[in-house]
């Protein structure tokens, strides 16, 4: 199956816990949050914003907080991957506080700080209340049920709610939140539950076509599901960017856990099928291609153009925080934030903020390797794609690298929901490479670790995994 | 399942560097079109920073020194400057205006690159000022025009009639430096780079609605049947080709019968020119079309459009004043003309057309001994410390000479006795000898006829060519020709350039 078995990964060498070089990128990635939160007032008004003591503490103390949560609760768990949230959730904040000192309505940052503050208590509770990840496997079809049920409420006449063209909110009072955006993180076990246990089917069977494995057709019925769950999504809720994540994250999971390219070949298929069907009927996908080809040519290309514009003023080194008019671009505290930070802190800003999002994925995917259970080793991937998804659909749309749709910047867009479903993204990452880092259980005796090494590596897994599905091909 | 997730993780790179890429090609490589105002007029971001930049001047010359025709000055709103234009109007065509709202027209676009500061050229300067912490400051741009033969141009428009629809242009012939180009009417650029921007919007609107615009630059765009003053260029073609000499004898009747056709065409006023026949120069002199007509016959239409294509007709070749409206209009010769067209073409009528910028070409062509130069109006290029950037060369037009210098010499006498004996005598200056032709080119019949003059002195050494075009004047029909209404126009500028 695996070229190196996770085995080797293990034996002889043991993941050091690293928490003090955790505390260590904390502490820098304050220096950006709160450095550029100081310098947005700087920039923009001359003076240092007048609420920068409570601001800056606050924000250490939720930094801080995560930081001992896990040396409590997940001591091996990966160092690098809070330093990055904390330091792209600070440069979000900083952005949005930048975007509300103009004359444009916008949103307050202080907002976003409270769900920042929301997002980091569900990190802790998650790290509290789940030591390990695999209790989550219980709950696969509970997950699932509640990702369908949470993405037709906004559908729900009556708390759903039609914002910007896209029917993807239900409000609840004063309140308005983005159901998609939990059900990601509900899809994502949800899949990695089913695929554990379905995976030999959807793999073995099968005839080849043109050095393609393709897989029968009985088999096809769950890729055919998601695949009409997220062209529903996409026709009656305008959601193109979520439809297209769900859809996504599905394929990627089912090749992970069945290792058939075929998989890939099909739901490119189904993909190009759906993506072509869509841009001839509906709407909205129709314009959203024409935009993209040529934004200068139509009115409602405006904010592409206008969010193009603005990287272009910004250019190598940008005009500085507070120094330039990223408010010009519509949403430029949410869908293009990224045009923000392309334009006051210019082509290199912006691609230190690509590069720490490859961060997070790239940890993710190292997680999901070394992961010794394959419910954690797919729900990781899934997590890790999530990210690399969202971030290229999204930053891709803004710079004109493909069609814009409608999705958050992860961590650093203004939203209360997507913020939130992501601390819970990373907290169940940290508690899965807190699992896949500690040093490996003494299940077997050292003088037997000989042969167990030369027997398959599932014979390892076997008791990990309670002997539920073992496996002897390979 | 590590094989698919290492090969996950390349499929990331993959998307990751091509975030990358694409995020290097829009902030560095097509950033500088983006971030181009004359590309992308509508770049907001672009627009206020040069909005609130010190822009550079405007520079013409005037009488003893440099004066400045658009200039930046410090206002205290939002914007740090506003554009200002001492003598607006006369020269609204030439600097054009920098409205926030509605973008850049003539001078302030074409060179929009130096007087904002963005130019290549002042790259360093940019580096300085952005060490010293000090905002950019655009270069400036000096122009051909004499100051002096602007105003005479201006005032000579304006004397005619407050609302008079025409149009000077001076040339100096051995260069090409525009030297005067005035178009009425004429508006206040002011009133659009004003920072009252409601105001702005309203005004621009009337101007656009207004017909004929006052945006329009009559000078270079506007395209009329160059008449009688067309009768230099069949003159030259018929020196050129041999077949006649100055003192070939051209029917002098008061009217002939096109060929093939059953029009009839008429001297002006129906008056003959002379008894029998009369001399070519004596034609000119009178202005004689059925001279003229019988001339262009006998020299056949290829003769014609070769002489004024090396003249310049049928091309482009000013670009001072390129902004997202303005282009230079091709003047232009009829194809393949027949007979009758030959000969309503040889007296500058049918099918013919000119702006005013060609017809002072044809004169500073004839003047500059038969060699026609390329038009420019922007002489030099300086930086804020006004060092020199970039200065024109003169450049002679392609396929020159347009005639040889003893036809041009001989062109030139007969121009001289238009003056002195001629249509052209209103063009007089007492002790130099002025060189001349009238036109009043009919077109519709619903509209008054346009008066034309053209003409350069001094004759032997010739310092300035003129032509004035006078569309609309707004006087009685029968008060409308080329000496009446034109000539004054063109005597004033030709005095005001030679210091009279």
């Amino acid at each position: 199956m695996a070229s190196r078995s996770p085995a080797a990964s293990w034996r002889g060498f043991v993941h050091r816990r690293r928490r003090g070089a955790e505390l260590v990128l904390l502490l820098m990635s304050l220096v950006v949050g709160i450095g550029a939160y100081a310098a947005v007032g700087l920039g923009a008004k001359g003076t240092v914003p007048s609420d920068i003591y409570g601001y800056g503490a606050w924000l250490v103390v939720l930094v801080v907080a995560c930081h001992v949560v896990i040396r409590i609760r997940a001591p091996y768990a990966d160092p690098i991957l809070l330093p990055v949230v904390s330091a792209l959730n600070g440069l979000g904040l900083a952005m949005i506080h930048r975007i509300d000192l103009t004359d444009v309505p916008a949103p307050q940052a202080s907002t976003q700080l409270v769900w920042t503050t929301v997002g980091v208590a569900l990190f802790i509770a998650v790290m509290f209340f789940l030591p390990d990840h695999r209790r989550l496997q219980a709950f696969t079809y509970t997950c699932g049920l509640a990702a369908i049920v949470l993405l037709l409420l906004p559908l729900v006449p009556g708390i759903g709610r039609n914002i910007n063209g896209a029917r993807i909110w239900i409000g609840l009072g004063s309140m308005s939140f983005q159901p998609g955006e939990a059900a990601k993180v509900l899809l994502v076990v949800a899949f990695a539950g089913y695929l554990v246990v379905h995976r030999d089917a959807l793999a073995l069977a099968g005839r080849r076509l043109l050095f393609i494995d393709l897989p029968r057709g009985r088999d096809l019925g769950p890729i055919l599901a998601m695949w009409l769950i997220s062209l529903a999504v996409l026709v009656f809720e305008n959601d193109l960017g979520s439809s297209l994540l769900f859809f996504g994250i599905f394929l990627v999971m089912l090749y992970i856990s069945t290792e058939r390219p075929g998989w890939l070949a099909v739901g490119a298929v189904m993909f190009g099928t759906g993506a072509y069907l869509s841009y001839l009927f509906i709407g909205h996908v129709t314009e959203r291609v024409q935009i993209w080809l040529d934004p200068f040519k139509y009115d409602s290309g405006y904010q592409v153009v206008q969010g193009l514009y603005g990287m272009a003023w910004g250019g190598l080194v940008g005009r500085g925080l507070g120094q330039g008019d990223p408010q010009i671009t519509p949403f430029a505290y949410s869908d293009f934030i990224a045009s923000s930070i392309g334009e006051e802190l210019g082509l290199t800003g912006l691609m230190a903020v690509i590069l720490l999002y490859g961060l997070i994925v790239e940890r993710g995917l190292r997680t999901s390797l070394i992961c010794r259970d394959n419910f954690g080793k797919l729900m990781a991937a899934g997590f890790a794609v999530v990210f690399a998804l969202q971030v290229f659909v999204v930053i891709g749309g803004v710079i004109k690298l493909i069609p814009l749709t409608g999705l958050t910047t992860p961590f650093l867009s203004y939203g209360g929901s997507s913020l939130v479903a992501n601390w819970v993204i990373i907290a169940l990452l940290l508690r899965i490479s807190d699992h896949a880092r500690r040093p490996p259980p003494e299940l077997v005796s050292p003088e037997d670790d000989d042969t167990q090494v030369v027997s398959a590596p599932h014979a390892l897994r076997l008791p990990l995994r309670g002997g539920a599905e073992g496996r002897t091909t390979t | 399942m590590n094989k698919p997730i290492r090969i996950l993780a390349v499929g990331c790179m993959v998307l990751f560097v091509a975030l990358l890429g694409r995020a290097t090609y829009v902030q560095y490589f097509h950033a500088g079109e983006l971030t181009s105002l004359s590309a992308h007029p509508n770049n907001v971001r672009v627009r206020d920073a040069q909005y609130s930049r010190e822009r550079g001047a405007i520079v013409v010359q005037g009488p003893d020194k440099r004066r400045a025709i658009a200039v930046s000055r410090k206002s205290h709103d939002q914007y740090k400057y506003l554009r200002e234009y001492p003598e607006g109007r006369e020269f609204a065509h030439i600097t054009g205006y920098f409205s926030r709202d509605y973008g850049l027209m003539g001078i302030e676009s074409s060179q929009n690159d130096v007087l904002s500061g963005n130019d290549s050229s002042l790259f360093l300067n940019r580096v300085i000022d952005l060490v010293d912490h000090q905002n950019p400051k655009g270069g400036s741009v000096t122009l051909t025009l004499n100051a002096a033969a602007q105003k005479a141009a201006f005032d000579g428009l304006k004397k005619l009639n407050q609302h008079v629809q025409g149009a000077v242009v001076a040339l100096e012939p051995s260069t090409g430096r525009v030297l005067a180009m005035v178009s009425t009417p004429s508006y206040d650029p002011n009133r659009l780079a004003s920072h009252h921007f409601d105001k702005v919007g309203k005004i621009k609107q009337h101007l656009l609605e207004r017909d004929p615009s006052p945006l329009d630059n009559i000078a270079i765009e506007t395209l009329v049947p160059p008449g009688s003053t067309f009768k230099i260029i069949t003159t030259a073609a018929a020196l050129a080709s041999g077949k006649f000499t100055p003192k070939s004898q051209v029917p002098g009747a008061s009217s002939m019968k096109l060929p093939l056709s059953s029009h009839i065409l008429h001297n002006e006023n129906n008056i003959p020119c002379g008894s029998g026949t009369v001399t070519l120069t004596v034609a000119l002199e009178r202005s004689c079309n059925v001279a003229f007509g019988t001339v262009g016959e006998k020299l056949g239409a290829d003769r014609l459009k070769s002489m004024a294509h090396k003249f310049g007709f049928g091309e482009t070749y000013f670009h001072d004043l390129d902004d997202s409206l303005t282009r230079q209009a091709q003047s232009r010769f009829p194809d393949n003309a027949d007979a009758p067209q030959t000969v309503l073409a040889a007296i500058g009528q049918g099918d013919v057309a000119a702006t005013p910028l060609q017809m002072a070409m044809v004169a500073a062509g004839i003047a500059n001994h038969g060699t026609v130069m390329k038009p420019y109006l922007v002489d030099e290029t300086l930086s804020p410390d006004l060092d020199v950037l970039s200065k024109t060369k003169p450049e002679a037009l392609d396929g020159q000479p347009a005639v040889s210098p003893e036809v041009a010499r001989e062109v030139t006498r007969m121009m001289v006795a238009v003056v002195d004996n001629g249509t052209g005598t209103p063009a007089q200056i007492p002790g130099i000898a002025v060189a001349g032709k009238t036109g009043t080119a009919q077109s519709a019949a619903s509209r008054p006829p346009y008066a034309w003059f053209v003409s350069f002195a001094p004759a032997q050494n010739p310092q300035v060519a003129v032509a004035v075009l006078i569309q609309d004047a707004g006087v009685a029909r029968d008060a409308i020709s080329g000496s009446g209404l034109a000539a004054p126009t063109a005597k004033a500028v030709m005095e005001a350039v030679l210091n009279r």
